[in-house]
């Protein structure tokens, strides 16, 4: 890594319009949460005994640390196969990993109805080893902290060159600490998400005789997994079009279209794997009755192949506008999956209906665009885009 | 520079085809039977003796401090629409307006043998307790609601009108030594109170005894992996809401696969002490090539 690739904050003002705009947004989430807990889950949301769980889960949570998975899917191209001249996109990855598991986190918290008695967690004798809810908990608890010790250098190199004596000190100890526990660290930070991800598809299989068979097969599990790692991909690319175009970043496409032929196969496992499930189980008839259910199905397989086929070619991939809608349609593809296993196709009975209500939808904008500002304040305090001449800065 | 990776990702192929293979094998093999308990008790409720006169509600309210559902009747008496936070216990009616065919039918927690609900529970605030009574703790539980996603009866009910909420379902009058109030107020012997083993004998001898009165089964004696409450009724079961589920327990698929692949948690340390190898082979790489470079 030559000093010209080095990340380096990108300095700046800090309260830009844009900046404050999404804090505002944050701030009436906020006060929404307050609200919440104040008057209980009833009058604040359009959960019912038939979906107790909503957008909240299904999107804060379920989606979220999915498209979070930045970070997780660039580092094990990176890490395991080793392709070092990838490594200016894990740290920008790493950032928006670990706003995205921390809002889940907070997501679950506003979400479930006692929440002190996650005072519980530290008493393992008390844990049912049975449940896949547990397990996901607590994977995504400790990948939460994995994710900000991983990014920890970042901060350090600051404190190192601050003004304050005090960070000094803490910059010049702590930062061969981080980098010696790094590799230990990147390897939590790959097995974490490995298990938790793929858990999140086995969560529902406990409501397997209320899925719909078109979604309700043993394989959850690795289709979540394989989609995560698609929708990560898809993150990344997002992210690094909307830092070029926003705040004035070189494109990283070079990297990306590397990185994107790795989608092939996994698109392609993804969408045999799910194609022979529906045989095997002889649901073939059930995926062209064209009902709600069908459609849906439909549309999720051909956003994937969509993608894929948008991946095909180096050519394809090296198109910087190109490569931004594939990216588009692998977080779309991958997102109305995660919606249609966790509210489409869990069918609680005919006298049940869920919309999510305007402060659910509220909470999940405000929390998302706080995500946002968190970001870009970040990247302008920190060591996180790797060094080059800036330009401009939103 | 191959072989640590190479054994990466054969790993991970590994771990990929056990999962697949796990997932598929268990398609169709039989699940390991579960066996009620020995002391389990339930109860057994006739749809055909049952004549909807709802004392069964008041005496579950009464027995458990349960406040009636008003909402209904315009803050006048307790009418609930479906079990809820005010309602463990409930009598609906089924009617066919074209046949006539109708059927009054009691729904309440089932007592699984092999319960989803407990299963889902992270802290076991839901747990099968003394007699199989599936029982729920509030001091353990986080207010996830797992359970009633799990719930394939869709039986635990969510306080949502409260800002400290805790989950409502029968818990078979567990505090009371005379056993549920329901079957001790039950004017017409429609829904009884006993052993499993006892009830499940005296429907099958009510079904040998009147072979043309009832659908010639009881619900319950099997389905998911069996329940501790069991029904019998002159109209089809699944009118009733209780709907023709297979015979495998509701948590055997999910356990089944989670339990191949976290078995002694042996695959996930595996994984990680391949994956910190391949991590720290990669700094030593990178390490020697930047002192051959000259660099710090």
């Amino acid at each position: 890594m030559n000093e010209y690739e080095r990340p380096q904050p990108l300095g700046g003002a800090l309260f830009t319009r844009p900046v404050i705009t999404l804090a505002v947004f944050a701030g009436i989430a906020g006060m929404l949460i307050v609200w919440r807990f104040i008057v209980g889950l009833g009058a604040s949301t359009a959960l019912n005994d038939g979906y107790p769980w909503g957008l909240w889960i299904a999107f804060d949570v379920v989606t979220g640390t999915a498209l979070s998975c930045g970070g997780y899917s660039i580092a094990l191209l990176v890490y395991i196969l080793n392709r070092g001249k990838y490594h200016a996109l894990i740290r920008p990855a790493l950032v928006t990993s670990a706003f995205g598991y921390t809002i889940a986190g907070l997501s679950v918290v506003i979400d479930v109805g006692r929440p002190w008695i996650a005072y519980q967690l530290p008493f393992f004798w008390e844990w049912n080893v049975h449940s896949v809810l547990l397990e996901v908990a607590l994977c995504i608890m400790t990948y939460t902290i994995v994710l900000w010790l991983e990014l920890s250098p970042a901060f350090l190199e600051e404190a190192r060159i601050s003004s304050y004596a005090m960070f000094r000190r803490i910059g010049d100890f702590w930062l061969p600490v981080a980098e010696k526990s790094l590799p230990w660290l990147a390897a939590l930070g790959m097995l974490l998400p490995t298990m938790h991800q793929s858990s999140l598809g086995s969560l529902m299989l406990l409501s397997g005789p209320r899925l719909h068979p078109l979604w309700k097969t043993s394989l959850l599990p690795l289709l979540f997994l394989l989609s995560c790692i698609a929708m990560g991909f898809g993150a990344v690319v997002i992210e690094g079009a909307l830092s070029t175009k926003f705040l004035g970043r070189k494109p990283e496409t070079d990297m990306l279209a590397g990185v994107g032929f790795a989608m092939l196969p996994l698109l392609g496992l993804y969408l045999g794997i799910r194609l022979i499930d529906l045989a095997v189980r002889g649901q073939f008839a059930a995926l062209f009755a064209f009902d709600l259910y069908s459609v849906m199905s439909l549309i999720e397989l051909a956003l994937f192949a969509a993608a894929g086929v948008m991946l095909a070619t180096d050519r394809l991939r090296r198109d910087a506008g190109n490569l931004f809608r594939a990216a588009m349609l692998l977080v779309l593809a991958g997102a109305l999956y995660r919606f249609d296993v966790f509210l489409v196709a869990f069918r609680p009975g005919p006298n049940w209906s869920y919309f999510p209500s305007v402060t659910e939808i509220l909470v999940t904008s405000g929390l998302v665009a706080g995500e946002i500002a968190g970001y870009i304040v970040l990247i302008k305090l920190f060591p996180i885009m790797a060094g080059e001449p800036q330009t401009a800065a939103a | 520079m191959g072989i640590s990776r190479r054994s990466a990702l054969k790993v991970m192929a590994a771990a990929t085809a056990t999962m697949v293979g796990t997932a598929l094998s268990t398609h169709e093999t039989q699940a390991a039977a579960v066996v009620p308990r020995p002391d389990a008790v339930g109860m057994l409720y006739d749809a055909t003796r049952c004549i909807g006169c709802k004392a069964c509600m008041v005496a579950c309210n009464e027995a458990n401090n349960v406040t009636p559902d008003t909402r209904a009747s315009g803050g006048l008496w307790d009418m609930p629409v479906d079990l809820n936070e005010h309602a463990k216990n409930i009598i609906k009616v089924y009617r066919d307006p074209g046949t006539g065919e109708q059927s009054f039918v009691k729904r309440q927690c089932m007592h699984c043998v092999d319960p989803a609900c407990v299963a889902a529970c992270m802290f076991g605030a839901m747990k099968k307790g003394e007699k199989g009574i599936v029982s729920y703790n509030p001091d353990l539980c986080i207010g996830c609601r797992y359970c009633q996603m799990g719930c394939p009866f869709n039986v635990p009910k969510f306080e949502w009108s409260k800002a400290i909420p805790k989950i409502v379902k029968c818990e078979l009058c567990r505090h009371r030594i005379q056993g549920p109030a329901c079957c001790e107020v039950c004017p017409v012997g429609a829904v009884i109170y006993g052993k499993r083993t006892d009830l499940l004998a005296d429907a099958h001898q009510r079904l040998a005894q009147y072979p043309g009165r009832y659908v010639p089964k009881v619900y319950g004696e099997h389905e998911v992996g069996g329940t501790q409450v069991l029904y019998l009724a002159h109209v089809n079961f699944d009118k009733l809401g209780l709907p023709a589920y297979g015979n495998k327990p509701v948590p055997w698929r999910v356990e089944m696969i989670q339990g191949t692949i976290y078995k002694g948690f042996v695959v996930p340390v595996a994984l990680y002490g391949l994956l910190a190898a391949v991590m720290l082979r990669n700094r030593d790489k990178s390490d020697s090539a930047k002192s051959k470079e000259g660099q710090p």
